[in-house]
């Protein structure tokens, strides 16, 4: 069954460039589903786009319906069709509110929880992923946890509206290294759990490796390349792509070789 | 440069130069001589008299254009000195050892928690209430607020790394001062004096209204309105001319401030 | 949290200190002796030196200086060189005029400010957004003394409907009459302030428009309404604290200069009096008093910043 349907999405600003141009793809449900391109390739805007929130100035043109609601012309609440996990857990979190009750936010709303039965339903979204000490974390501010601990936290938001399809725009990227594979690993077994289909968008070919089975590469705005991860990285057809792999594969090269000398 | 900015700043520079050049022409040719009585008490505007007379008979526009020299020569006064002693006293608080500098801090907090005008008249207060004064007092609590800006954006740009940079490459402090600190903190600091020029004028104009600055028979505009105030209905021209004076040069100041801002690129409130 | 309130009394009675020291300095330093001015030209030099006694200025400054301060401890302000009654009993007098004129002001201007600068943002581009922009800027250029003509020509003089200045001399025993001479200073304060109250709750509520965390409430969910009302109106609040305390002290200060336009007795044309009359015990007695004030609202608006913002919270306790 087919969750989200991007028709010819284009996206142009006031002063007439265009930053996404003619996009098409499909996500249905239990699908895992990548955006690859470097910034600038209008990514970003289309996630925005899929969610009806492009920022004022920007005009879209061209279908996107999002379990049938068209959110170009009238885009619809929807947290519990469609979440969001953005890049920098920072700014994404209200900063004068503790992580518990940015939680409770879509959960109360979502699944009418209320009290005790809200609380718990907080704990547990915590545990989901995988963060210790609960009872502190949700008294705690952004600004007291650490860069994985938000970004944990953000992932909780989202699967707490129990959503059939999980965006997330660059969610490891502003996270150290280490970090960034348990929060993949996070995402993957969250996915998998919860029968979510995923919109995985990224810049990072071997990031998108690990989660994504099928994918869409983006160069300024269009689509240039789409097929199943593996058969892009071992037989990449469009030369843009086939950078990307190549840069990929240099620098694991580089990491051979020294452990080889 | 946005549109909206350049807007700003080509208004805010063309009231200002208006004004500035009223003033300046005021020192080659007045309309009547300053004490000139001849015309009549309260002559509405007309004939001879542009904007009618004073309660004295003085022709209120050459009155107007005296008052302007008063105006832009505050801003600049008080301006220049502001800027000269806040810098100096800024820049020194910013590379002072942590002790000085906290008390430098604390000091600068404890003058800036006095409003401006307070400031202003507790030094006319003990030195008496003339142009002079006037123009040092509002000149001195500018001062304060440069001085805490300095402070506060020396210490930043001295936390950076091409200071660091400079003083591996063996550049003395005097010459780290002058080519890095200066031309970063100018932007920020010409600014905020620009702003700050708008509310000396402002400042200028109540310590006059109230009879602590310019006294009379010069005519300062805070001073026109206050002995317009009695006859206001009779002959609104003098309630009205000097006060829409000051709103010209105030405004003309403050969106050249803002168009400077954005010229310079530099932070701020919207 | 009590290290960090120790630490900022600590500043607070510093301050005050620092603030008596200056005030003392400023005026004592300055030309003109109190019992020159106060003698007739011509006075003999045994009348001058009479009169130092007498006022004490022939004593070393520091000398001075102390025996002041001891006195502002017990609340003697001393007495007006002019009228000789006392400088803090004239003070209490006029403070049912000032602080009602201040907090009223205060209050209509914040009042006045906040919905029309977010709604200057929140509209940012629709045609009313640039006119309340170009409003503001308009009220920021002008004197608060201007204003206030204005208002006496139309409402006073023209209209008749409101006083053109002056108090009920029974203060408040007739709280109509009190409130009727207050309304048209209290506007026109307030229309000045709420200028630049308006351009700073405008800047707040833009940079909280384009934050990141509205974006994820509203896609997580939450309407552009909810939105704001959950996350943006109390980070919107943070800076706006921030600034309401200097603008509390900028307020007085309008009432200050308000009240000569109005012939009000407040504190503000006590001290205008004391300066032109080089009355130094009321000039000193009311600067006292003011930057006390300031000083201590100062305070308290940290405190309240604190208190709104956890980040500056668990700052200070570090």
């Amino acid at each position: 069954m087919t969750l989200l349907s991007v028709d010819r999405l284009s996206v142009t600003d006031r002063a007439g460039h265009v930053l996404v141009d003619d996009v098409s793809f499909r996500v249905a449900a239990g699908d895992r589903t990548g955006l690859i391109g470097e910034s600038g390739s209008g990514k970003s805007l289309t996630a925005l786009a899929v969610l009806g929130l492009l920022p004022r100035g920007l005009t879209a043109t061209g279908s996107v319906s999002l379990d049938g609601a068209d959110m170009i012309r009238a885009p619809r609440g929807h947290g519990d069709v469609a979440a969001v996990v953005f890049q920098e857990p920072l700014t994404a979190l209200d900063p004068l509110m503790t992580a518990g009750r940015q939680i409770a936010g879509p959960i109360r709303r979502f699944r009418a929880l209320r009290g005790d039965a809200l609380r718990d339903a907080v704990r547990e979204a915590l545990d989901a992923v995988r963060l210790t000490d609960t009872d502190r974390i949700a008294r705690s501010y952004p600004h007291q946890l650490s860069g994985g601990q938000r970004q944990r936290v953000a992932i909780a938001m989202a699967i707490a509206c129990r959503p059939r399809l999980l965006i997330a725009d660059e969610p490891t990227t502003a996270l150290d290294v280490t970090v960034q594979a348990e929060i993949l690993d996070l995402l993957d077994r969250i996915v998998t759990e919860n029968d979510t289909a995923l919109l995985f968008i990224t810049h990072d070919l071997p990031v998108a490796a690990r989660v994504v089975r099928d994918t869409h590469v983006l160069q300024s705005g269009r689509v240039v390349e789409s097929g199943p991860i593996t058969s892009l990285v071992t037989a990449p057809q469009h030369p843009y792509t086939r950078t990307l792999v190549e840069s990929a594969r240099r620098f694991d090269a580089a990491l051979e070789r020294t452990g080889r000398d | 440069m946005s549109r909206r900015r350049f807007l700003h700043l080509a208004v805010g520079l063309t009231l200002v130069l208006v004004v500035a050049g009223a003033v300046v022409l005021s020192y080659f040719w007045l309309p009547f001589a300053p004490d000139d009585t001849s015309g009549g008490r309260l002559a509405p505007p007309g004939g001879d008299h542009l904007l009618g007379t004073d309660k004295l008979g003085r022709d209120l526009f050459t009155q107007l254009l005296i008052g302007g020299r008063i105006a832009i020569g505050t801003a600049l006064g008080a301006a220049a000195l502001g800027g000269v002693l806040g810098v100096t006293f800024g820049l020194l608080a910013g590379f002072a050892t942590r002790w000085l500098d906290d008390a430098a801090a604390v000091l600068l907090d404890i003058l800036i928690a006095f409003p401006t005008l307070l400031l202003a008249m507790l030094i006319v207060a003990g030195a008496g209430a003339s142009l002079g004064t006037a123009v040092v007092a509002i000149g001195l609590a500018m001062a304060a607020v440069v001085a805490r800006l300095t402070r506060v954006l020396v210490k930043q740009i001295l936390a950076r790394d091409y200071i660091t940079a400079a003083r591996v490459a063996g550049i003395s402090w005097p010459g780290i001062v002058v080519s890095h600190v200066l031309p970063n903190i100018a932007p920020t600091v010409l600014v905020n004096l620009a702003l700050q020029a708008g509310l000396a004028v402002l400042a200028e104009a109540s310590l006059s209204y109230l009879g602590l600055g310019t006294p009379p028979p010069n005519a300062s505009w805070g001073r026109m309105l206050y002995e317009a105030q009695a006859t206001v209905l009779t002959a609104p021209a003098g309630a009205l001319a000097p006060g829409i004076a000051l709103l010209v040069l105030v405004i003309g100041v403050n969106l050249t401030a803002d168009g400077l801002r954005d010229v310079l690129s530099v932070k701020g409130s919207r | 949290m009590t290290r960090y309130l120790l630490r900022r009394t600590a500043i607070l009675i510093g301050s005050l200190f620092a603030a008596a020291v200056v005030l003392f300095v400023l005026l004592r330093l300055l030309p003109g002796d109190p019992a020159n001015a106060l003698l007739p030209v011509g006075a003999t030099p045994e009348q001058i030196e009479a009169a130092q006694r007498e006022l004490g200025t022939d004593a070393p400054l520091l000398s001075q200086f102390l025996t002041w301060l001891g006195h502002v401890f017990t609340l003697d302000l001393g007495n007006s060189l002019i009228s000789t009654l006392p400088v803090g009993e004239e003070i209490a007098a006029r403070l049912p005029v000032t602080i009602p004129l201040t907090l009223a002001a205060f209050a209509l201007a914040v009042l006045i400010a906040v919905p029309v600068g977010a709604l200057a943002a929140a509209r940012a581009d629709r045609w009313y957004g640039p006119v309340i922009n170009a409003v503001a800027q308009l009220g920021i250029a002008v004197p608060a003394f201007w204003v206030g003509l204005l208002l006496i020509t139309v409402f006073a003089l023209q209209l008749g409907v409101l006083p053109a200045g002056g108090f009920p001399p029974d203060g408040w025993a007739d709280p109509a009459a009190a409130i009727e001479a207050l309304v048209l200073p209290v506007v026109t304060v307030a229309l000045v302030m709420s200028a630049s109250l308006i351009r700073y709750v405008r800047s707040a509520t833009l940079d909280v428009l384009g934050a990141d965390y509205l974006r994820t409430a509203r896609a997580l969910g939450a309407t552009p309404a909810q939105a704001m009302w959950r996350h943006g109106l109390r980070n919107a609040a943070v800076p706006v604290i921030a600034v309401l305390a200097m603008e509390l002290a900028t307020t007085f200060l309008g009432a200050v200069v308000v009240e000569s336009v109005f012939a009000l007795p407040g504190l503000g044309s006590m001290l205008v009096r004391g300066i032109s009359q080089h009355d130094y015990p009321v000039i000193q007695g009311v600067m006292l008093v003011s930057t006390a004030t300031v000083l201590v609202v100062g305070f308290l608006g940290d405190l309240a910043q604190r208190l709104v913002d956890p980040r500056l919270l668990h700052r200070a306790a570090s």
